[in-house]
């Protein structure tokens, strides 16, 4: 039989690309149904104007995962209220490839997402590596030394894990003997550069977590709920 | 005019609209837009500042005269018109539509004007005609706007660049860029900021004000921030996190005076998605949190004056009043040599 929790357990496999967190962290997932062989999900985003791209995304890779759960042969994926809903609908039910869902958007023909799914890996990656390395510096790591070590050389933490899966979906080297410290391309930053590196990394997942806080709050607004005025779930 | 603790700041908003968004002017995208707006407005507002959604739909002149200038401590604001003719059949809040009220306050509104690449060697001739009428300095430019089967333009777009050569011929030199979200093409980056940068290198002689200082894009917007130096960060959108989210905002401003510097940081409302009243109070209150002034320093007095008005007071050519402490320039912007492009 076909669980709640094991539905909403492969659910929170499903990232917002953008926001690099699982939709279901994110409170994205309005309303769920499951039956014997069935699951029905429907995605509210933040705003009916959420860029139709990520929408399509989060979509498709939610009816994914829920077709991975044992039992379920049927799942159906809607998005509530999003100025692309009936094309994203139309595509889920239909099984459409991103091209044919958005067929009546011309300037999409004959291209795909990996591009931009890949830009956006990088940014994750770029954010999870800033932010890891930023606990070791306050855990008393000079630069210096971060610049030096291998990834088997970092202690073992949450943090670390994450680094090491958006390091994975890069497809870069994740050995022991891998230098810790490197680009989104794999190129190990020199000692001298690692400073204004994680400068700029920085940026990077300052950008992403402002923007997941924003998502939040806007997104409780719209579901009636107080606005999420605490910063400690933006940063967790 | 803002005074506090003994420190007097000139206040200009550099973002404000008069739009009219009532159901007898929009469509369902129109209604999407206008509650994705609400939803901005009711998540980082504080609650003795929310509206209902009826009067957010459609305010009144004398709402806007009330809260940005009998009490919202503005000495000059900006209209930044936003068309969305194929989402408001009369326009969200067009030049004419800003002229109405600007024109009866000339000494109080910097009526600024759009244009539509789209419209090609016609809408060039149209656009001169608006310049001649209403003689603008600044343009607030759209691009996710929609325009018949297009849902998008590009500022290095070829009729984008034969605008922007226009606004140079009259003298039209703030180029006001407010991203996103583009749809097309569909499969890129919709929030994608990176055409500013190509039009900022080919148009040395025009200001490039990026509105929400480039978010959801920040990194993107700052990395551009320091190749162009003609490039400026508005705050719109960044300031209410004042309120929300203390710790990004201090972070936010913090990056911005690293990567561009304290010159080019240009405060705004967005009214009435948000008030100056609160927006000015708590940014003349704020300071960064101590355990952050390690990494980015203080906010002074004097930073706060460039920011909150002196800086859009030098693109607009406003005469500040004397009694205002006006500053030569500290450059305080870094010069990264690293990494040679963005990660």
């Amino acid at each position: 039989m076909i669980t709640e929790a094991t539905v909403l357990d492969a659910l929170s496999g499903v990232r917002d690309p953008e926001l690099d967190e699982p939709i279901t962290d994110l409170k994205f997932i309005s309303h769920l149904r499951v039956g014997d062989d069935a699951v029905e999900v429907t995605l509210r985003l933040p705003t009916p104007f959420c860029a139709p791209n990520f929408a399509y995304l989060m979509a498709h890779d939610a009816r994914e995962a829920l077709l991975s759960v044992p039992g379920v042969q049927e799942a159906r994926v809607t998005l509530d209220d999003h100025h692309t809903a009936d094309e994203i609908n139309a595509g889920m039910a239909g099984g459409l490839g991103f091209d044919t869902t958005f067929h009546s958007f011309e300037e999409t023909e004959g291209e795909s997402l990996d591009e931009l799914r890949d830009i956006f890996r990088r940014k994750a990656f770029v954010s999870r590596q800033e932010r890891l390395c930023r606990t070791l510096l306050a855990d008393g790591y000079s630069s210096a030394q971060l610049a030096n070590m291998m990834l088997g050389e970092v202690p073992d933490s949450e943090a670390k894990e994450k680094y090491l899966s958006r390091r994975e979906e890069l497809g870069l080297d994740t050995s022991a003997e891998a230098p810790f410290v490197v680009d989104p391309d794999g190129r190990q930053i020199p000692e001298e550069a690692v400073v204004q590196h994680l400068r700029f990394a920085r940026v990077t997942r300052l950008s992403i977590e402002a923007n997941a806080g924003f998502c939040r709050g806007v997104l409780a607004a719209r579901s009636g709920d107080t606005p999420v005025l605490s910063e400690k779930e933006a940063s967790a | 005019m803002y005074e506090k603790d003994g420190e007097k700041y000139y206040v200009i908003d550099g973002h404000t609209h008069f739009w009219n968004a009532g159901p007898d002017n929009y469509n369902k995208y129109g209604k999407m837009f206008i509650d994705c707006f609400y939803g901005y407005h009711s998540a980082l507002s504080p609650e003795e500042y929310l509206w209902s959604e009826e009067k957010f739909g459609k305010y009144t002149e004398e709402d806007i005269l009330h809260d940005l200038f009998e009490i919202g401590y503005v000495d000059k604001a900006i209209f930044q018109p936003t068309y969305l003719l194929d989402f408001f059949p009369n326009g969200f809040n067009t030049t004419a539509q800003d002229a109405e009220i600007a024109e009866k306050h000339p000494d109080k509104f910097i009526l600024n004007s759009s244009f539509e690449p789209r419209l090609g060697e016609q809408g060039l001739a149209e656009f001169e005609e608006k310049h001649k009428r209403y003689g603008f300095k600044g343009v607030k430019l759209y691009t996710a706007e929609w325009h018949e089967d297009s849902k998008g333009w590009k500022l290095n777009d070829y009729w984008s660049k034969r605008y922007l050569e226009k606004c140079l011929e009259l003298g039209v030199t703030n180029i006001h860029v407010h991203k996103g979200p583009t749809i097309r093409p569909l499969n890129r980056d919709a929030f994608d900021v990176h055409d500013v940068d190509h039009v900022a290198t080919e148009f040395t002689d025009l200001n490039f004000i990026v509105e929400h200082v480039g978010l959801p894009r920040l990194e993107d917007f700052c990395w551009i921030g320091v190749q162009e130096p003609n490039v400026y960060g508005g705050l719109a959108v960044a300031m209410p996190f004042i309120y929300s989210r203390p710790r990004y905002f201090a972070q936010i401003i913090g990056e911005l005076l690293y990567w561009l510097d304290e010159d080019r940081i240009l405060f705004a409302s967005d009214y009435a998605i948000w008030q100056p009243k609160w927006l000015v109070e708590m940014f003349v209150d704020f300071q960064i949190p101590e355990d952050m002034q390690g990494e980015y320093g203080t906010l002074t007095p004097d930073i706060k004056r460039k920011i909150l008005g002196l800086n859009a007071a030098k693109l607009y050519d406003v005469e500040v009043p004397s009694e205002i402490p006006q500053e030569e320039p500290v450059m305080a912007g870094g010069e990264p040599e690293y990494p040679e492009k963005p990660l």
